[in-house]
């Protein structure tokens, strides 16, 4: 395995059966994430990317193949370990936010390293939300942000825990174009300024284009994998 | 599987978590509350009395030591008695009419002819309350309260008993050691001894109890006393009873009924573990999306599941103290709801013990339910952040560790029932039956969804299709509200059932050209008189009886007293010195069936072997076959005989009938007494002839089936009301449960209105809609819980009660219009203001 590859997936392939049927979501898909890099899964409905996305972050066990994260193989470990190396190494944004509704803006920010166990975490996380613009906004909880705030919310919370990896499904998904283009903005600007991998699930072109790397899943297998810039740091297996 | 009770964060979490839930988890402790409170009353009202029974035993009994015969003391036990030292007072009782000429009315009662100063410890309770004592100085009565109220007599009215007339001093209120049930079937009157002679009523041959009531000096050992004179008291047949063994008597139905009551409160608190189950299973549905974005964000399976466990406890604990906190309150009122059962008066107290018991008991069983829809929590797989839909389509994950939970569930109740029931059997078949009920309340519900899609009536119109479609699409309510409505039907409509196939058996006794009056202690030389008497109010003598009472000598060669020395011998100790009331007759009777041997119908000459008959469980339970040589002391005679056959006997029906059955033309020159049975028509006729004959035969005493009937009725009543009052606890359980069902769909059922209302349904059609939902899970409901009471009843009846299984509609209609009617309140009450809401504000609500 490449040194520098924080995200090496081999030969991974999904299945799921349904009584007779069995429906093979991703075939044989083998790829690798450089450290720092910033790549994007593009592809129409059905393809399997958010399957992808599910087995790189250790949410799904694969049918066949192997994932390893920052140099974890993933296959080896139990429920409880996965969530430990999530908690350590992984950030989400999902398109839905997924905040937790019962928490106000800044608990939810709390919550990856207050499940650690450690605290004093409070400072952290107001100057996270300060520099997503929601200072003022602290103590409020989900349902009275807006879209646009909720997901502002739910990237501060991927960085807290200063991921070595962060996988965003659809950020912007659920965004009106405006809105759309501050959170991808502020995504990039905290990535860039954490060093941060940054693994991209979106439908959307323009937002692909801003990563290095895109690749294209096709009826569950890589159709293309374009990288965007000369010298990437993007790495084929 | 770890549990991160330490962890401070996740009882953070579980606090932050509980801010948005925390009206639906009112519902959650709600649901245990009554059953905890239940439980608490009854056991420390349990402990209380049985304090109260220890220490006020001495006046349970009135004295140390009561002395009891069947006859008159011999001169040698009058003079024993008189070594024994102390006071000493003495009582005869015999049932007897009495006459009140005020009142115009005639009872049975039983009369007690005291002397001396019983009681000596505890007091008679009497209006007014120098009657106790002032009614021994001359011609005075003491007459139960209630009989006088009945007959609207007063003090210093009149009542004759016997040849004389005694003047009322005071009003019987309580005895010690006696229930005021137990004083319903005969009422007492206390009248001086002195006095008795003039009555005329004591005579040879009638059933006359006699009592010594013994006081004894101060440091007299009452157990010593009686190991020392045990052989002689048993060689003169006397009984006697120590404060010991009263308290224990006491003690134990006591502790029956209280053990009773505790199972009753318990399905109260089943019931609501029914509702925690179903509060829980809401309220973690609606948490599914928190739990993947916490796996995700790398909580552990265990601390995610570990935050909704300490939920479930501490509201679990906050409702089982609540629960104890209203229990001490009802232990408060509870004597006044028991208190014609009660031999003690109870003070009121707290039992730590029970308030403990009670809370440590919800919180276990609120927790178990819980833990039903937690555990599945454990396999909420982290995937299901990133495809999570706010339509909450996702049922929870199959968990094979609930049905270790249902397997804990039912051992817990088993080991609480066979606690509560004094043989182990009987816990088995009480967790049976309640499995059992909730098993089938459970698969008619599901039936019911399956049927109803199944056949759905799609020619209805939509308000209707679209209500009755509400039973079984998603996250519907119907099994939840079966059980817990179809249980508190059930349950009422049970007690209900049961106690009027038991009166109805009482009555169908006597209805027909079946006898309904009986006259008996009567004389041989009054026989024929009254039988002309009877016959001049044209009415016809049905059935005139001889009985002879006698004891047991010997049986198979061997004297009772050896027979009761052997430790070999399964035969009970009172079947062998009990007196036996025999009859002498040529033929069987309508109620009996012979079952072995041959009925000997005379015995024509003096050498012939006496052929007696017994009833085939008595032949039992002495341990006798065919052949077997029987003596019985017929008041010192011997009488000889063999058993001959053996009958089973209808005791249902009301006419007389005997263990014991001699063969013509050995006992007509005994001393005897009869039976008469007639049958009157109308409560005029039977007080005429009652009158009649207790004007010319004091001694003659009357029952009259409607007197049974009526005593039956106000027993039953009490009993029902106590058992009712516990079992309301069952059915606002049930109204709770129905509440937090109705509460939990109403989130669902707000979605649906106002998109209903979006696509133009009026507030009249949404009303309609929910209001039929409600009639028909109310109308499935009630159907279902008063069919299986029909069924228990049923069987109740048959194999319990052995009585007729007799249904009356209309009460069955009401109970189902009654909870027909409170489903579709609660519903409509619950479901108020969901048309109100302007479907734009519930949209941006959903988000």
């Amino acid at each position: 395995m490449s040194e520098t590859s924080v995200l090496r997936v081999e030969h991974l392939t999904k299945t799921y059966r349904s009584g007779e049927r069995t429906l093979t979501v991703l075939r044989d898909v083998s790829l690798s994430v450089r450290e720092g890099s910033r790549c994007a899964i593009v592809g129409p409905s059905g393809s399997g990317k958010t399957t992808l996305l599910g087995l790189c972050a250790g949410l799904d066990r694969p049918t066949s193949g192997s994932v390893a994260l920052n140099g974890v193989a993933l296959n080896d470990l139990n429920e409880d370990e996965l969530a430990q190396i999530r908690n350590q190494y992984v950030g989400f944004v999902f398109q839905t936010f997924q905040l937790i509704p019962t928490l106000t803006a800044l608990e939810n920010v709390m919550v990856p390293i207050e499940l650690r166990g450690e605290s004093g975490v409070r400072r952290q996380a107001i100057e996270l939300l300060n520099q997503v613009g929601l200072g003022e906004r602290l103590d409020h909880y989900p349902a009275q942000l807006s879209g646009g705030e909720q997901q502002r919310v739910s990237l501060a919370r991927a960085f807290i825990n200063q991921p070595k990896i962060l996988f965003a499904d659809e950020p912007t998904g659920n965004l009106d174009g405006e809105t759309a283009e501050k959170i991808s903005d502020l995504l990039f600007e905290l990535n860039e300024a954490a060093g941060t991998t940054l693994v991209l699930v979106t439908h959307n072109l323009e937002l692909a284009q801003r990563t290095q790397r895109i690749i294209s899943l096709k009826a569950g297998s890589i159709g293309s994998d374009e990288n965007l810039v000369r010298g990437t740091e993007c790495l084929l297996p | 599987m770890t549990l991160y009770f330490l962890d401070t964060w996740i009882w953070k979490m579980a606090w932050r978590e509980s801010r948005s839930s925390r009206g639906r988890l009112f519902l959650f402790i709600s649901s245990i509350t009554l059953g905890v409170a239940a439980l608490v009353a009854i056991q420390s009202f349990g402990e209380s009395l049985e304090r109260e029974v220890n220490q006020q035993s001495k006046s349970l009994l009135g004295a140390d030591l009561v002395i009891s015969g069947r006859g008159p003391f011999s001169p040698e036990t009058e003079s024993l008695f008189q070594t024994w030292g102390g006071e000493q007072a003495r009582e005869i009782r015999f049932s007897s009419m009495v006459y009140f000429p005020e009142g115009e009315g005639t009872r049975l009662v039983q009369i007690r002819a005291l002397a001396g100063d019983f009681p000596y410890y505890g007091v008679l309770e009497t209006s007014p309350p120098e009657a106790a004592e002032s009614f021994r100085h001359g011609p005075y009565a003491l007459v139960d309260e209630r009989m006088m109220l009945q007959f609207r007599v007063r003090v210093g009215d009149s009542v004759k008993i016997g040849d004389f007339t005694f003047t009322i001093a005071g009003g019987l209120q309580k005895i010690p050691g006696e229930t005021m049930t137990e004083t319903l079937i005969t009422p007492r009157v206390y009248i001086p001894l002195s006095y008795l002679d003039q009555t005329g009523l004591v005579q040879l041959g009638g059933r006359v109890g006699y009592r010594n009531y013994f006081k004894l000096d101060p440091g007299a050992d009452v157990e010593e006393l009686l190991e020392r004179e045990e052989p002689g008291l048993r060689e003169h047949r006397l009984r006697s009873t120590t404060v010991k063994e009263q308290k224990a008597r006491l003690g134990r139905s006591m502790e029956n009924v209280s053990r009773f009551l505790s199972l009753v409160g318990f399905i109260a608190l089943l019931l609501g573990g029914i509702g925690v189950a179903s509060a829980i299973h809401i309220h973690i549905k609606q948490k599914l999306g928190t739990v993947a974005t916490l796996r995700c964000l790398g909580a552990h399976a265990s601390q995610a599941f570990s935050i909704y466990l300490i939920q479930a406890a501490v509201m679990g604990l906050v409702g089982a103290t609540v629960g104890a906190l209203l229990g001490v309150a009802v232990r408060a009122i509870l004597p006044q709801v028991m208190q014609d059962f009660l031999p003690v008066t109870l003070p009121f107290e707290v039992s730590w013990v029970a308030v403990s018991q009670g809370i440590g008991m919800g919180l276990a069983i609120g927790l178990l339910f819980a833990l039903l829809p937690l555990l599945p929590l454990r396999k909420i797989s982290p995937l299901l952040a990133l495809r999570f839909s706010y339509e909450e389509k996702e049922t929870l994950p199959k968990e094979p560790l609930q049905w270790l939970v249902y397997g804990v569930i039912v051992m817990v109740i088993g080991l609480f029932a066979i606690a509560q029931t004094p043989r182990w059997i009987h816990g088995v078949a009480f967790t049976g039956g309640v499995v059992l009920v909730f098993l089938l309340l459970a698969a008619v519900a599901k039936l019911i969804t399956l049927l109803v899609k199944r056949y759905f009536p799609v020619s209805w119109n939509y308000e209707w299709r679209q209500g009755l479609a509400n039973l079984y699409r998603p996250n519907n309510q119907t099994i939840v509200v079966m059980i817990s409505l179809g249980l508190g039907t059930f349950f009422i409509t049970t007690l209900y059932l049961v106690q009027s196939t038991l009166l109805q058996e009482v009555s169908l006794a006597g209805s027909g050209d079946k006898p309904n009056l009986v006259l008996f202690d009567i004389q041989s030389d009054q026989r024929e008189e009254i039988t002309q008497l009877v016959r001049s109010l044209d009415l016809t003598v049905q059935q005139a009886v001889p009985i002879v009472t006698m004891r047991l000598a010997s049986v198979k060669g061997q004297p009772v007293e050896e027979i009761a020395e052997d430790p070999a011998s399964s035969v009970r100790r009172f079947l062998l010195f009990r007196e036996y009331r025999a009859t002498y007759r040529e033929s069987l009777i309508d109620s009996e069936e012979l079952i072995s041997g041959t009925l000997q119908p005379r015995v024509e000459d003096p050498s012939d072997p006496v052929l007696v008959s017994l009833e085939e469980g008595m032949a039992r339970d002495l341990n006798v076959s065919l052949g077997d040589s029987l003596v019985f002391d017929l008041q010192g005679v011997p009488i000889e005989t063999q058993l001959g056959s053996t009958r089973k006997v209808d005791w249902r029906r009301f006419q007389t009938n005997f263990f014991l059955v001699f063969p013509a033309g050995v006992l007509e020159e005994a001393p005897q007494f009869h039976v008469l049975m007639t049958q009157v028509h109308g409560p005029e006729a039977s007080a005429e002839l009652q009158r009649r004959v207790l004007q010319r035969f004091p001694n003659v005493s009357t029952i009259d089936l409607a007197l049974v009937l009526d005593t039956l009725d106000t027993v039953l009543g009490q009993v029902a009301f106590v058992i009712r009052s516990m079992a309301l606890f069952s059915i606002l359980t049930g109204i709770i449960v129905l509440v937090g069902a109705v509460v939990s769909s109403r989130y669902q059922r707000t979605r649906e209105s106002v998109l209903l209302r979006t696509l133009g349904a009026s507030r009249n059609q949404i009303t309609k809609i929910l209001a039929i939902e409600y009639f028909f899970l109310g109308i499935f409901a009630a159907v279902t819980g008063v069919a299986l009471a029909v069924a228990s009843s049923w069987a109740l009846a048959f194999f319990v009660f052995e009585a007729d299984f007799v249904v009356t509609v209309g009460p069955l209609l009401l109970i189902l219009v009654v909870v027909v009617g409170l489903t579709l309140l609660v519903g409509i009450i619950n479901s108020r203001g969901l048309s109100d809401r302007s479907p734009l504000e519930v949209l941006r609500a959903e988000g």
